[in-house]
């Protein structure tokens, strides 16, 4: 028995949920104990009166059931004898358009509501477009709500004809329109009705039951991502992953994209034992003859049809934000099990939802789909996403929220890997520190020799390290050593000092990092001029405030008593002054306090500037 | 039932949890002790042979497991050879809280919710293996494969990342996590197969054997030791009974039953009138408490 994923979509109210709540009704898949549930829901939160709302069963969230509308897309499972079911109901409203494409990415037959009433609506039509650009083949036309228009034939028929003339451009293998009225339970598993003499065609269920799940993948030849590398002792190396279509035995002569390497297969390894063939759909560890290299993002292929790969591509884009697609900014992006860098260098055209209209763009906005030019920064292994879903599709990510913003799928690689024109794209500043995914910085730590400042500007490093922050110090003692060997410590001296110091912070800050400088600092001026080198926001001064008595009481590198002794001229608190800071944006009063807290504090202000920016 | 829909659901579990072993910093698979995790258990050895299971599994004790429960838990890492970590809120355990004395809703906010956030922060883990299925409950029906959680575990389940084809964005921000259900589309009845397909051991408290129960809000509650305080004029009765979902004692309930093997239990639960969960006290507490619980971090 196989397994058909589908989905139901359409305009709110066309009644999706309803129906697939009566699914499960009809196919006995209610437990007593739910449909008690339902009863009592219906009687508070039901929109059908007398009758049980079965929307109830499928609209999970309280929200939903408080709105009676479906905000995201909820799977169900049922079973007929003929075929098991795995059924996305999705959303309608237009604001929830990526969570019904987040339910049609899986499936493969679509059914699209229409309530009788109304029509092909605009939604109808955006459904249609995304089930089209995701691949779904089959189409049931389900029009739904059929007692509200007296089982009209001339109303179903009218509604099938602008459906079919609407999805002419459209690129389903089949349409088969259905007459349906889910709250009566009309249609749904019995074929026709008495109300409906006029219908001859299948119930939904026969339908589901029936239409064609051409395995495409298995027929295809070998491929398989690299998804992981087993490597547990030095006797062992396999690659595991799920097959992506075709199938293999060992033996068989692969090919490994991008590298180009051939080798052949020596086992095909799972937990129950050798095995002797695996095939499209199937997760399982392969073994090669050769020692040779490969990596998490690469394919192992049929070596005589071995995977493609290139850079730049044409592709079809979904766009899923509230922040409008940027071309020429940086994203991140996940094909197959390659992570890399993308940037949409040009969109070609924006798709009208409604009439299919080719439109020019700059932009692309929440639930618009477009035709782009994409190019990754590296070289990827694809296929054509109508050849093979699994190495045509690919998700692109913000890359400061993390939030999955866009869906692509590949039509053909641009093949301009030879002659490369790259897109002239503004590095900037904010570029370079989107890309190491920061925001660029300078911490100026200020207070007295041996206050702490290299302590916890050493820990607090650690700290961004560990969170994948690039990061570099500047402190007081090393640059002496070099940059600044040739200065004292003279007023004069220290100035320039400083001056030099906040120069190359600059620079660092330019170059896209977290720079944290660890100086005396003693002067207000200068710390006000390495402030003013800074954007408002970016320079942040850290006062280190371990009282003069404290320091000396530490001495740890004994210059106090060098100082006392009138060895050192100029120290900072004996005979040179100190001028602490009025405002510095964090104040660390570290008396009784770890290193650690102090870090804590720091790490805390980055976070909520970050999360208010974040908001903005 | 055939083996082309196991290798389906199975080749879907192993991509999951292959994925997470090659993005996440520090993965931990919460481990129940229940035949979900049973399942789980086994697919994440199969995605890793030959080598070990990189990671650890974790298992949330609230004092108030079946006693037969803690013994299988130890015999199966001891066997299977995987890092086990345990953990109990503190608080939990010193202030005596228990379902008995201070209501279900109390002890399973204490010592599930609110213990697994601690044993999350206190290892710094930043993804975590959950079995929970979407035929389970309507809310979980709703929830994502890969799950976000925002700083605090909170789950905002108006704001779920789209999730398209088998493409899982795994990067978060410091401080969020992320839920990972491997067995999200697998139901009931394919656990149980497939439990049966496999071989694989689990708790005997889920086949039918002579046991002393007391029934309370009709419901069958197992006398598993003294910690279950008889109410006056209650006696235990020896009955046929047998568990469907393990959970904690006694806010799970048995049902009456004969099926004493998996043979038996698969037809059971075929058969099956009334869900699973009809069992667990939890989900009675009002429509949506298992969203509202999952919202504060609830698996």
């Amino acid at each position: 028995m196989d397994t058909l994923r589908f989905i139901t979509c359409g305009s709110v109210d066309d009644g999706k949920s309803t129906l697939i709540g009566r699914l499960l009704y009809e196919s006995k898949l209610i437990f007593e104990d739910q449909l008690e549930a339902l009863k009592a829901d219906s009687k508070k939160f039901g929109t059908q009166g007398e009758h049980l709302d079965f929307a109830l069963l499928v609209d999970g969230l309280q929200a939903e059931r408080e709105q009676g509308i479906t905000i995201d897309v909820a799977y169900r499972f049922f079973a007929t004898p003929r075929r098991r079911f795995i059924v996305a109901d999705t959303p309608g409203h237009e604001q929830y358009t990526r969570n019904m494409a987040t339910g049609a990415s899986t499936a493969e037959a679509a059914v699209l509501l229409i309530d009788a009433r109304k029509g092909v609506l605009t939604q109808t039509k955006r459904h249609s477009r995304i089930v089209s650009m995701l691949g779904i083949c089959h189409v049931a036309l389900a029009v739904n709500k059929m007692d509200l228009v007296g089982w009209s034939q001339l109303v179903f028929d009218e509604i099938e004809l602008a459906y079919r003339r609407f999805a002419e451009d459209l690129s389903f293998d089949t349409i088969t329109a259905m007459p349906l009225s889910a709250l009566e339970g009309h249609n749904i598993v019995e074929p026709g009705h008495a109300d409906m003499p006029w219908y001859q065609g299948p119930a939904l269920i026969q339908w589901l039951e029936t239409i064609p799940t051409v395995d495409r993948d298995r027929a295809r030849p070998f491929t398989m991502p690299v998804q992981w590398v087993n490597r547990p002792n030095l006797d062992f190396r396999g690659f595991s992953g799920r097959i992506a279509s075709g199938s293999t035995r060992p033996g068989d002569s692969v090919r490994i994209s991008p590298s180009g390497v051939a080798t052949r297969i020596k086992e095909i390894v799972v937990l129950s034992g050798p095995n002797t063939e695996a095939s499209a759909g199937h997760s399982v560890t392969l073994v090669l003859e050769d020692e040779v290299d490969a990596s998490r993002g690469d394919v192992i292929a049929d070596a005589t049809h071995p995977v493609e790969s290139a850079d730049q591509f044409e592709a079809d884009l979904f766009w899923m934000s509230e922040h409008a697609l940027l071309p020429g900014r940086r994203y991140a992006a996940l094909i197959q099990t390659k992570s890399a860098s993308v940037v949409i260098t040009h969109i070609k055209h924006h798709i009208d939802i409604n009439t299919g209209a080719h439109l020019a763009a700059k932009t692309l906005a929440l639930n618009e789909i477009a035709t782009v030019n994409v190019s990754f920064d590296r070289l990827v292994p694809f296929a054509p996403y109508l050849e093979n879903k699994r190495l045509g599709a690919f998700i692109v990510i913000d890359k400061l929220t993390n939030e999955t913003v866009g869906a692509g799928i590949i039509h053909f690689a641009l093949r301009r890997s030879v002659n490369v024109h790259w897109q002239a794209l503004e590095v900037t500043k904010a570029a370079r520190a989107e890309m190491k995914h920061q925001r660029a910085r300078c911490l100026w730590f200020t207070g007295f020799s041996g206050s702490g400042k290299s302590t916890i500007a050493n820990l607090l490093e650690k700290r961004l390290h560990m969170e994948d922050k690039h990061t570099y110090i500047l402190d007081g003692d090393n640059v002496r050593h070099g940059l600044n060997r040739d200065l004292g410590f003279t007023e004069a001296d220290r100035v320039e000092n400083i001056r030099r110091v906040a120069e190359v912070a600059r620079l660092l800050v330019d170059a896209g990092l977290i720079v944290v400088v660890a100086f005396i600092s003693p002067y207000r001026a200068e710390r006000q001029f390495a402030r003013n080198l800074f954007e408002p926001g970016e320079f942040i001064e850290v006062f280190v405030d371990t009282p003069l008595e404290e320091c000396e009481r530490r001495d740890v590198k004994g210059l106090y008593a060098k100082a006392r002794r009138g060895e050192l001229k100029n120290f900072t608190g004996i005979d040179s002054a100190y001028e602490p800071p009025e405002s510095a944006e964090i104040h660390l009063r570290t008396t009784g306090l770890a290193p650690e807290t102090c870090v804590d504090e720091i790490v805390q202000v980055l976070r909520f500037e970050e999360s208010i920016r974040s908001r903005t | 039932m055939d083996n082309a829909i196991f290798s389906e659901l199975e080749s879907e579990s192993i991509e999951i949890i292959r994925e997470v072993a090659a993005t996440a910093a520090k993965p931990v698979m919460l481990y129940s002790i229940g035949k979900d995790s049973s399942v789980m258990l086994r697919l994440a050895q199969k995605a890793f042979y030959p080598g070990p299971i990189p990671f650890p599994l974790m298992h949330i004790d609230t004092g108030w497991k079946f006693r037969e429960m803690i013994s299988f838990r130890d015999r199966t890492a001891k066997q299977i050879g995987f890092q086990l970590v345990t953990y109990t809120n503190p608080r939990g355990a010193a202030e005596d809280i228990g379902p008995i004395t201070h209501g279900s809703a109390y002890h399973t906010d204490v010592m599930k919710t609110e213990a697994l956030k601690q044993a999350l922060d206190l290892h710094g883990f930043d993804v975590a293996f959950g079995g929970a299925r979407r035929d389970e409950e309507k809310s979980r029906a709703k929830e994502r494969i890969f799950s976000f959680r925002a700083p605090g575990h909170r789950w905002e389940p108006k704001a779920q990342r789209p999730e398209l084809w088998n493409l899982y964005n795994t990067r978060i921000n410091a401080g969020e996590t992320i839920r990972v259900f491997p067995l999200s589309n697998w139901t009931e009845a394919d656990i149980w197969q497939y439990i049966r397909q496999e071989n694989i051991p689990i708790v005997p408290l889920y086949f039918a054997a002579k046991r002393p129960v007391v029934k309370r809000f009709g419901q069958w509650i197992l006398v598993d030791d003294n910690r279950l305080p008889l109410e006056s004029g209650e006696t235990p009765e020896i009955r046929m009974v047998r568990f469907r979902t393990l959970g904690c004692y006694p806010l799970t309930a048995a049902i009456e039953s004969t099926a004493m093997t998996l043979d038996e239990i698969v037809a059971e639960t075929l058969g099956a009138t009334t869900s699973e969960r009809q069992g667990r006290i939890i989900d009675h507490d009002g429509a949506g408490s298992m969203e509202r619980k999952k919202q504060e971090g609830y698996f």
